[in-house]
Order: structure tokens, then C-alpha cells, then sequence
């Protein structure tokens, strides 16, 4: 036959193509041991080593030397400070949880089975508590329930009280509020998804069995939605257990949790021993509570038969379920909107003076912010706080350069390229590992981390104590998770036939990337980066133990502003977290407007 | 015209494709027809390119396609489940294929044009194609697939996905179109009405290799072994010994010595019989036509096909179905029922075994 221009060599290993050696150079390239790899050296040098770090500076003599290693180790665990922390910590945290679990079920079901007007926007507004920062979710409480908040004024002038009434903060009940207000969103979201993606068939199959209502709620329903609800429930326990900002802020210096003391052990008693010790065990918890998670979570993320939520929802019948559905909506947006509303309220509002009737006219004001930009001469500040906005800025745009430098990469390797077959068993386990890996720094509190970061980063060979990439190093440790996570559904979502497809239609290799992978993963690398952004903007834990006084971010900028007195203190506080606060709305928003819906992801 | 010559593809100890051959003619439409798990679509994938062949050659027009690559082939592929890109609208994905081709602004947005109005989706340019319904996809994917009119379209199962009502009308139009267009095709289905309808030639496939090919009336009037003929419906099949005799052959079967017309056939040969369901006819007083058969029977049972009745008749051990028109009176189940089969109703089959069809043998 006639062979024409094409070289051909029919041989039964398959198919001579011409660009055989660059394909090869590209595929292990690509390969997911070597897409993983930077974010397994990051993790190592930046996780691991710190960790050690602190292991090994928990068995540091204490200044005192009496006794050996174990036996400083022993005596700080044996006290009944540690042990009374401790105690507390596991106390808040589990009351918390039990109380969001109360708001939020009902919450879950409200949103999983029926469909109402203003679903979508509730479904986003539930969202903005999570990415608040710490200090500005306890500034909003503050402004709302503090002693120059807003309910303490009304009451004030209501009844012309001389102090304020309610003692609100540097309370348990303040800590509980705020942790209620935290985490709400978190049952709403994994609880609600997973249960509108439930067959309802399923219990419509027990009734006609005969099964009456509860009968069909306990045997059929439940046992369905436990795994969602204990990873849940698992998930809150982890954010109230690793507590910092709220506890700091509104439990005042009072209440102690490990994360608190830690803080305190390292920053103002520089005993850097002891906050390793207590290091190590808030590390022990909360490993082993994210172990726990990362198992649970994969069988909530893979329901038995996914079912569109359009076809499991149905719409508010009877006045009965309306009225229901009206008080939990409206108690939910109590909840998580008024303290928000109260802070941007307060921030421009200057109270009366005085007391009872005759005081001073309380009015508008935009005091607070004009003060921000200028820097009265009474600061103890080096740097006027609009500095702190700046180095706030420029450390996360670094944070999202790293995140997406280590984490596309990596959620690459996650998502596997959907090749069929082959090395599938190795890719599983690869992926498993390296999941697990990265759900680690999620685990370690942030104060641990920065306490990690100053042990083991302050002594050559990586000595980045003055180093300008330090904040950003532990930001985008503590943003990488999140990054991940929401980038590997985007890449898996890339069918190979898609592929196949473009292929087909006569698209070369770097064509199909161009115009299927390239746009399809756009989405959702913009998604990731602003998830970065606003997770590096309101992070309070890792730097309030690493930043320096002389370059300070906004959330420290506002955590000195709380913690002196004087209302023009108070206020600029407010004012400069109304300002973080729409930041991170707007940026919460354009990732719910951006990202497709996938089943509670976190 | 494509050439497939003994293409052979192994996945693991698997072998799903298993020395298959065989020929297209410019302007032809063949159908693959087999069973889920036959290796149709890895020969399409072979044929385009998705896949490398373990073994065999690929040609078109007398050259190797086995070293181009699988976007320079100029074939066009539509999938089962579509693959339109959910992240452009119907204009983009129906001019993807044409802006690959390098061609000029206004070139591609005629193609586009050309192709929407050919699927009957005109005016739907700009519509988004996660909004569309099922039929609208299929009809979109169809017109991605031949705006670069490509030298041979390869459809794979692109009814499955529809419900009945939508799959009839779609069948007709995709014939119509395929026939105006004249173009070269392959149409992979498991669905035997589908490769009737559209198809020129038929390759039945069976675990990789082919069990048949021919035309479909061709197979459907003599298929070549029982699995063949099981696939396309045909009940009714009895083992048998062939018996020679003055020229005329017989068949002898548990239900007695069946004519099989003037068929060369070897004695003693193992064959397996075929009475088809159609054909069958009630006995009327007086006739009996040469070469007829005579059976007698029990109605187990009896039920109503739309324009049909379907009679399953109890003879001996044996259960025998037939077809007859709706129109026809036939007796109440539970009664007996006399009918012949002429000579066309009965078709012979070399016993399972023989793959290759009867070939004619000399009578020493």
C-alpha cells in the first residue's frame, strides 16, 4: 500500500509517534508523586520541623534546674493550673457544640427539605460568619452586648441606669454566643447539603412498611444523616477546642483555654517550655479529633444516592410549617446578622455623655475613621494604623502567591486526571496520604503554629526571625487546607471526555488545556485565591504570636485598639474592624456567586 | 474509504477488540450491533485515535492512520453522553471543531449556522447548554460533531440517553440528515430497530470479534449462528441432524423431520434450526403447500402486541412462539392450534461452534 509522507511502523507495542520524548518528560512532570512534592517539602520545613521544634523545647530545662527533662515536662502537666485549663477548654468546647448542634439542626432541616423565597440569600448570608476574623466577630458582640454596646446604652438611657446593666463580656455566656454565631453556618452547610441530597424515597419506602413518622425519623433518617451530623458536630468541637480571638476578647482574663495560655505562656511570661508542653497536648486533642473527622467526612461526602435538592425539597404548605419556618429564619438572622449590624452601626455613631437625662446629644460621626489615618501624638503606636492596613495588604497578596503556587499543584495530584485504570490503586493511596497530610496544619491551632514558627525558625539553617515571609509562611500554612479542598472538586470535575471530545475535534494537546482544563479551573483558582486573601486578612492566632510591634496587621491593629481604654480607642477599633469586616464580605459573596455547589465541603 | 484490518486491543488479560475486520465505502453507513461488552465503543476509540492498537492496521484511503494523531484524523465522534462543554454556549461548542481547523471568523460562524440549522435548532446560537433538555443536547452534540464535516462520523449509542417517543423521532431525522449528507458513518447501538433504520451494512460483534456482517435484511433473513440470531429476537431454536435424501435435504429435530428446501447441505451435519415466529400461518381446510410443515399444539399462552398476538404454543416438551396479525381470530388460551411453516419460515444454521456461515460442500 501506499504509504505516502507518514513514516510508518506497525509493531504490536502500539503506536510511533514523532514528539515521544518531551510527552514522556511531560508526564512525569505531571506525575502526582511530583505534583506533590512542594507541598510535601513546604509542609516539611514549615509543619513538621516546627513541630519538633516544639517538642524538643517542651524538654528544655526550666529556668530553675532543678530536676531533669521529663520531670519539668511532669510538672507542668501535674499542675492543677494546666489541669484546670484543660478542663475548661474541653468545657466551653463541648457546651458550645451541643448548643450550635440546637440552632443549627433545626436549621439543616428547614434548609435541606423545603424551598422558600430567600433560600439563596440566607444560604449565602449563613456563610459570612465563617470567614469573619475572630477579633471582628468579638468587636461586633462587643458593640452589641459590651458595656458601651448597644443594649447596654439603650437600657442605660431607657432607664437611666448609672452603669451599664448587663455584664455581657468577660463571660461564658459571651464565649458560648460567639462560638453559636461562629459555627452555625457549619451544620447549616454540611448537615443541610447532605440531607437534601437523601433519597427521599427511602423513608417514603419505611411508611408504606408501615413505619409511623418517628419510627421513620429514628430508624431510617437518622442513622442516614449520623455520619453528617458527627462530622459536624466533630468540626465545631475542633474550632471552639482551638478558640483564640473570641476567648481572648470577650472572655477576658478570666477564662483560660490552651490556646489562651499558650499565647500568654509565650508572649507575656516568655515561658517558652510550658507553652511547648501545653503545645504539645492541645496538639495531641486535636490530631486525634481531626483523624477522627477526615474518616467521618469521607463517608458524608459520598451519600448513598445523591438526589438533585431540586427534587427533595418541597415548599411551605400549611400556616403551621410557614409559621415555623418564619421564627427559625428570622431567629437565624438574629442571631448571625445583628452583631455585624450593630458593629458597622457603632462604628459611626458617637454615644451621649453622661448620664440620664440632660446628656449629650449621641449623633453620626465618621471620628473613628478620620482618627484611623492619622496618628495623634497620645498613640503608643510607632506606626499609624493605616501602616497596619498596608502590611495587611502586601502579606496577603504574598499568602495568596504561596497558596497557589503550593496548592494547584497539589490539588492536581488530588484530583487525579481521571485516566482510567492503570496505576488507580497508587493514586488512591498517594492521594489519601497527602489529603491527610495537608488536613494536619487544619488541626494545629494557629497560636501553636506561630509558637512553632518562633521555636524552630529563629536559628540558622532557617533563621527568618527579620524575614518579611514569615507571616505569610504560617498564613498560607493555615490557608492551604481550605485552598485545596476547594480547588480538587473543581479539577475533578473535568471529565476526560470533555477532553476526549476537543481531542476529537481536532484540538492539540496544549489546545485542550487552553480551552476545556484552563477556563473550567479558572473559576475556581479565583475562588481559592480569595479564599486565601480573606483567610490571611482576619488571621489572628499565628500572628499575634509571631508579628513584630513595629509592623503590625489590622487584626493586632485592632486587638491593641480593644484593649486600651478611652471611647476614641473603642471606637476606632470598631471602625477598623467595619472595615475588615466588608472586606471579607465582599469576599465571602464573590466566592459564593463564583463557586458551583458541591456537597459540603470543608 | 477506512480500512480496519485485524485490530486487536487487550486491556490487562482482557481482550476486548479481537482481530476485527472490515471495510467502509465513501458515502456508506455501517452499524456495529452487539451486547454491552462486545467492544464497539473501543473501536471507535481505536478508530479515532483515543486508544493505540495492541495489534493490526487502520487505513484510510491506503494510508496508515495509525501514526497520526488523534486531532489531526478528521473524524468526527459523537458520545453517548454528549461532552458538550459546560462552560460555552451552543455557538462555541458547535464552532470548536471549526476554529481548530484554523478557518476565518465569518468561515466558522457560517459552519455554525449551517450545522444549527441542519439539527433544526436554528436561533439557538447563544443559549447556555447546561439549560437544555436531553433532545436539545443530543441534536447540539450531532452538530458539533459534522460542522467540520468530517470524513467519517462515528456516532456512539447517541440515542441511548432519550425516551421513546423522542428516540423514534430522532431516528428518523438522524437518517434523514446522514442520507442528505451523504455521509460516511459508523453508528454504534445495542438496539437492533436503531441499525435497521439507518444502517447500509451491519457488523454484529461478539466479545471482540465479529459474529456477522452483511446487510441488514441479509441478517435478519439468515443469520449465521444462534447467537446472531438470538440477538436480532429470533425465538424458536431447535438443534437438528441434516438428512440427505434424493436431492432434498431435511432436518431431523425433536419435532420431527423439517423441510429445508433446496439448500446444499451436507449429511449428518449438526445444524440448529430457526422457525420464525412470523412466519407461520394457520392451517386452512385443504391446503397443505409442498415443502410445508405441519405442527399441532397447545396456546399456553396468549397476548396482545399492538399489531400482533403473540401465541406461545406448547408441542410436546417443547415452547414455541408465533407471531400472528391482530386482525387475525385465533382460539381461546388453553385450546389447541394447528399451523404449517413454509419453506421460508424454516432457516438452518451451522451449530454452535462453527462460527464460519454454512459453506456450500459438493455432494460426493
Amino acid at each position: 500500500m501506499d504509504t505516502g509522507g507518514t513514516p510508518i511502523e506497525t509493531h504490536p507495542g502500539g503506536v510511533v509517534r514523532g514528539a515521544d520524548r518531551p510527552a514522556r518528560l511531560v508526564r512525569l512532570v505531571t506525575s502526582p508523586l511530583a505534583l506533590a512534592l512542594p507541598a510535601a517539602v513546604y509542609l516539611g520545613l514549615f509543619y513538621f520541623y516546627p513541630m519538633a521544634a516544639i517538642l524538643q523545647a517542651s524538654f528544655a530545662r526550666a529556668s530553675g534546674g532543678a530536676g531533669g527533662a521529663g520531670a519539668a515536662i511532669v510538672a507542668v502537666l501535674e499542675s492543677s493550673a494546666t489541669f484546670k485549663v484543660i478542663a475548661f477548654t474541653f468545657y466551653e468546647a463541648t457546651l458550645s457544640t451541643l448548643i450550635t448542634l440546637a440552632v443549627g439542626l433545626p436549621g439543616a432541616y428547614l434548609m435541606a427539605r423545603y424551598r422558600f423565597r430567600g433560600q439563596g440569600l440566607l444560604r449565602a448570608l449563613t456563610a459570612v460568619p465563617f470567614v469573619l476574623p475572630t477579633l471582628v466577630v468579638a468587636a461586633g458582640f462587643n458593640a452589641l452586648l459590651g458595656p458601651q454596646g448597644w443594649v447596654n446604652l439603650g437600657l442605660m438611657s431607657v432607664f437611666g441606669l448609672p452603669a451599664p446593666p448587663i455584664n455581657f463580656v468577660n463571660s461564658l455566656a459571651a464565649i458560648l454566643a460567639a462560638h453559636v454565631f461562629y459555627n452555625t453556618t457549619i451544620v447549616l452547610r454540611l448537615v443541610g447539603d447532605f440531607w437534601s441530597h437523601l433519597d427521599p424515597r427511602l423513608p417514603a419506602a419505611a411508611r408504606v412498611l408501615g413505619a409511623s413518622r418517628w419510627r421513620t425519623a429514628g430508624e431510617v433518617t437518622l442513622p442516614l444523616l449520623t455520619p453528617a451530623i458527627a462530622a459536624a458536630a466533630l468540626l465545631v468541637f475542633i474550632f471552639d477546642f482551638t478558640s483564640f480571638g473570641v476567648i481572648l476578647v470577650l472572655g477576658g482574663p478570666t477564662f483560660a483555654t490552651l490556646e489562651t495560655e499558650i499565647y500568654r505562656q509565650t508572649v507575656y511570661a516568655f515561658n517558652l517550655p510550658t507553652a511547648a508542653v501545653l503545645a504539645l497536648v492541645q496538639l495531641g486533642c486535636t490530631l486525634g479529633l481531626t483523624i477522627v473527622y477526615t474518616r467521618l467526612s469521607r463517608r458524608v461526602t459520598v451519600p448513598q444516592t445523591l438526589r438533585a435538592a431540586s427534587e427533595t425539597r418541597r415548599p411551605l404548605l400549611c400556616w403551621r410549617e410557614r409559621l415555623g419556618a418564619g421564627l427559625l429564619v428570622t431567629l437565624l438572622a438574629v442571631l448571625l446578622i445583628t452583631p455585624m449590624l450593630a458593629l458597622a452601626v457603632r462604628s459611626v455613631t458617637q454615644p451621649g455623655r453622661g448620664n440620664g437625662p440632660g446628656a449629650a446629644a449621641s449623633g453620626f460621626t465618621v471620628a473613628y475613621y478620620q482618627a484611623l489615618s492619622t496618628n495623634p501624638s497620645n498613640s503608643i503606636f510607632l506606626v499609624p494604623p493605616q501602616a497596619a492596613v498596608g502590611n495587611s495588604l502586601l502579606i496577603a497578596t504574598t499568602t495568596v502567591l504561596l497558596t497557589l503556587g503550593f496548592g494547584l499543584p497539589t490539588a492536581w495530584a488530588l484530583a487525579g486526571r481521571g485516566d482510567a485504570s492503570r496505576n488507580n490503586a497508587d493514586r488512591r493511596r498517594l492521594a489519601d496520604g497527602l489529603d491527610a497530610l495537608l488536613m494536619l496544619p487544619l488541626g494545629t491551632s494557629a497560636v501553636t503554629l506561630g509558637l512553632g514558627f518562633i521555636v524552630a525558625l529563629n536559628r540558622p539553617p532557617l533563621d527568618l526571625r527579620a524575614s518579611p515571609v514569615l507571616l505569610p509562611l504560617a498564613h498560607t500554612l493555615v490557608a492551604l487546607p481550605f485552598v485545596v479542598r476547594s480547588l480538587v472538586p473543581a479539577l475533578r470535575s473535568i471529565r476526560p471526555r470533555l477532553r476526549q471530545a476537543a481531542v476529537v475535534l481536532g484540538a492539540s494537546p496544549a489546545r485542550v488545556w487552553r480551552e476545556v482544563d484552563l477556563p473550567l479551573v479558572g473559576r475556581a483558582v479565583l475562588v481559592a485565591a480569595t479564599f486565601a486573601f480573606t483567610i490571611s486578612l482576619g488571621e489572628f492566632g499565628a500572628t499575634a504570636v509571631i508579628a513584630r510591634p513595629e509592623s503590625p496587621t489590622v487584626p493586632m491593629a485592632i486587638y491593641r485598639f480593644l484593649s486600651l481604654p478611652g471611647a476614641l480607642n473603642y471606637g476606632q477599633a470598631l471602625a477598623l474592624s467595619t472595615i475588615l469586616m466588608l472586606v471579607c464580605t465582599a469576599g465571602i459573596l464573590a466566592i459564593e456567586r463564583l463557586r458551583v455547589a458541591d456537597v459540603g465541603e470543608f | 474509504m477506512l480500512e480496519v484490518i485485524a485490530i486487536t486491543k487487550r486491556f490487562g488479560a482482557h481482550t476486548a477488540v479481537d482481530g476485527v475486520s472490515f471495510t467502509l465505502a465513501g458515502g456508506e453507513v455501517l452499524a456495529l450491533l452487539g451486547p454491552s461488552g462486545s467492544g464497539k465503543s473501543t473501536l471507535l476509540s481505536l478508530i479515532a485515535g483515543l486508544e493505540a492498537p495492541d495489534g493490526g492496521e487502520l487505513c484510510w484511503d491506503g494510508q496508515s492512520l495509525l501514526a497520526t494523531p488523534t486531532h489531526q484524523r478528521g473524524f468526527g465522534l459523537m458520545f453517548q453522553d454528549y461532552a458538550l462543554f459546560p462552560h460555552k454556549d451552543v455557538t462555541a461548542n458547535v464552532g470548536f471543531g471549526l476554529r481548530m481547523q484554523g478557518q476565518a471568523r465569518a468561515e466558522v460562524a457560517s459552519g455554525v449556522t449551517w450545522a444549527l440549522d441542519l439539527v433544526g435548532l436554528a436561533g439557538f446560537e447563544h443559549r447556555d447548554v447546561n439549560t437544555l433538555s436531553g433532545g436539545e443536547q443530543q441534536r447540539v452534540a450531532l452538530a458539533r460533531a459534522l460542522a467540520p464535516r468530517p470524513r467519517l462520523l462515528m456516532l456512539d449509542e447517541p440515542l441511548g440517553a432519550l425516551d421513546r417517543a423522542l428516540r423514534e423521532r430522532l431516528l428518523d431525522e438522524l437518517g434523514a440528515i446522514l442520507r442528505r449528507l451523504r455521509q460516511t458513518a459508523i453508528y454504534v447501538t445495542h438496539d437492533q430497530d436503531e441499525a435497521f433504520a439507518l444502517a447500509d451494512r451491519l457488523l454484529v460483534l461478539r466479545d471482540g470479534r465479529v459474529a456477522q456482517a452483511g446487510a441488514p435484511a441479509e441478517v435478519y433473513a439468515a443469520p449465521a449462528n444462534r447467537f446472531v440470531a438470538e440477538f436480532l429476537g429470533l425465538k424458536n431454536i431447535l438443534p437438528g441432524v441434516v438428512q440427505r435424501e434424493a436431492g432434498r435435504a431435511t432436518a431431523q429435530t425433536a419435532l420431527g423431520r423439517l423441510p429445508l428446501g433446496q439448500r446444499d447441505l451436507q449429511d449428518g451435519a449438526a445444524v440448529e434450526v430457526v422457525l420464525r415466529p412470523d412466519g407461520a400461518r394457520l392451517v386452512e381446510a385443504g391446503t397443505n403447500g409442498a415443502g410445508s410443515f405441519k405442527l399441532e399444539g397447545k396456546i399456553v399462552e396468549k397476548s396482545f402486541r399492538g399489531d400482533h398476538n403473540q401465541v406461545l404454543l406448547a408441542v410436546g416438551d417443547h415452547r414455541l412462539s408465533f407471531n400472528f396479525p391482530a386482525a387475525q381470530t385465533l382460539p381461546a388460551a388453553g385450546e389447541s392450534l394447528s399451523l404449517t411453516l413454509g419453506p421460508a419460515a424454516i432457516h438452518v444454521m451451522p451449530a454452535a461452534g462453527a462460527e464460519t456461515p454454512t459453506t456450500v460442500t459438493p455432494h460426493a
